[in-house]
């Protein structure tokens, strides 16, 4: 293999993956993955590693006991379409778990769990 | 593809044998399986030194790794591999691998070649994703005589079939919050050649005699696995401890392989390495290197390395080259 063949593979390459997404691992968090938060927080944000399918990405919280909290809204960041967002009603002092599932673009499925805890 | 088969045997038929794994791998019940390395919320990376559970499209190139054998008083073996994987269903998949091999036996001139062509298949059988748990089947062979005799490729197959599994400790309580980002994937298999021994005559020049050698191949367990802290996981799962990329990406893990040969006078003497390493996954790829430590003088004295780049065909090519070429998405 010469060098212009080198570069051909090369450039091919890049072209066959320029526009293709990967699985979606969470880059971040608001409240952060085991954190402690004062005060309350209005909304849970994941922010993914790839932009994702509102349709069959999910996002909820649950308190303690097992009930779901949050407001059942869950929708895509406007801006951002690898955030994923939800808003919760007020918290009361307590850990609350956050599961999430996330579709990539290009259907790729990754999920998990974080908890939380607010604090008074 | 990281199974070696350096032993041999002529007691089995190896084709009956080879088929009943090939049948016993085709005809177990399957169970829930999803995208290769996960299970649930675990991901798992391809380790360098044992293989993984996990049927996938994946493509190590290269693979480069270099130790010191006992052999001819002190060998420097250095390999440059390449394998790739390939999925026909999502839970049953096909592997090949080649490698180029240069041996420098100590006091010696050099040689290199191509190694045997190695082939294999694996049946992803169990998946659990709460206890992130998966189990699998599989079997590989060999093939005698495709490689050089300038680097003792061996003229005889040799068959293997063996249990692949990986386990995440996510499932541990919230109290031990810090050791849920452990894994461990390992293998348990049995490697059989199709040859007991082989017979070499060489003319001794100081004598004048023919003498014959006779190098004795028995059937080999060979066992390993991989023990990994995910900092992946630890900051999608636990805690979010503000490392950023690249350091978030990161897997520290140790690996151990073994070998340990079951019959032919050579019983229990087990070979084998300690192999401390990271790995960092990426988008579409990931990398990783490990020192290879000997764990005994019969595997050898100096500590060695493996290095790897590791493509994820199916996040490269999801439309295409890495989806199963049957009942895939």
């Amino acid at each position: 293999m010469n060098v212009r063949h080198l570069q051909f593979v090369l450039l091919l390459c890049v072209a066959l993956t320029a526009t293709v997404d990967g699985h979606a691992f969470l880059d971040h968090a608001s409240p952060a993955v085991g954190s402690k938060v004062h005060g309350r927080p209005a909304e849970v944000k994941v922010w993914f590693t790839e932009k994702l399918e509102a349709a069959f990405s999910k996002l909820q919280v649950f308190n303690q006991a097992g009930q779901q909290v949050d407001s059942r809204n869950q929708r895509l960041d406007p801006h951002n379409s690898a955030v994923l967002l939800v808003s919760v009603p007020q918290l009361k002092p307590g850990i609350y778990k956050v599961v999430w599932r996330a579709v990539s673009v290009d259907t790729h499925t990754t999920e998990g769990s974080f908890k939380f805890e607010v604090v008074p | 593809m990281k199974i070696s088969f350096h032993y041999f045997f002529d007691s089995f038929n190896a084709t009956a044998v080879a088929i009943a794994a090939g049948l016993s791998v085709l005809f177990v019940t399957t169970q829930s399986v999803s995208a290769h390395g996960f299970a649930g919320s675990r991901f798992f990376p391809a380790t360098l030194s044992t293989d993984d559970p996990f049927v996938n499209d994946e493509l190590s190139m290269p693979t480069v790794s270099s130790t010191v054998t006992p052999d001819e008083g002190g060998t420097r073996d250095t390999q440059i591999a390449v394998d790739i994987a390939k999925r026909i269903t999502p839970n049953f998949g096909v592997e090949i691998g080649e490698s180029f091999i240069f041996l420098k036996p100590r006091d010696e001139r050099s040689v290199n070649g191509f190694g045997n062509l190695e082939l294999g298949a694996k049946y992803e059988f169990f998946e659990n994703d709460e206890h992130e748990t998966i189990l699998s089947l599989g079997a590989e062979v060999e093939v005698g005589g495709t490689g050089g005799k300038q680097v003792d490729a061996d003229t005889f197959s040799t068959w293997a079939a063996g249990l692949f599994f990986g386990k995440g400790f996510g499932d541990l309580p919230s109290e031990v919050s810090f050791l849920r980002p452990i894994a461990v994937t390992g293998l348990v298999a049995v490697a059989i050649p199709t040859s007991a021994s082989t017979r070499t005559v060489t003319f001794n020049e100081r004598t004048g005699e023919q003498e014959i050698e006779i190098d004795r191949h028995p059937n080999v367990l060979e066992w390993g696995f991989a023990l990994e802290y995910s900092v992946i996981y630890l900051q999608e799962q636990v805690k979010d401890i503000g490392l950023r990329a690249p350091f978030d990406r990161l897997i520290p893990l140790v690996e151990f392989s073994f070998e340990t040969p079951l019959n032919r006078g050579q019983e229990g003497q087990t070979t084998g390495t300690i192999n401390p390493g990271v790995i960092w996954s990426g988008k579409y790829f990931q990398i990783g290197a490990e020192a290879v430590v000997p764990v005994n003088s019969r595997t050898g004295s100096d500590v060695g390395f493996i290095a790897q780049l590791h493509l994820y065909l199916d996040d490269l090519f999801p439309k295409s080259l890495g989806r199963p070429l049957f009942g895939g998405r």
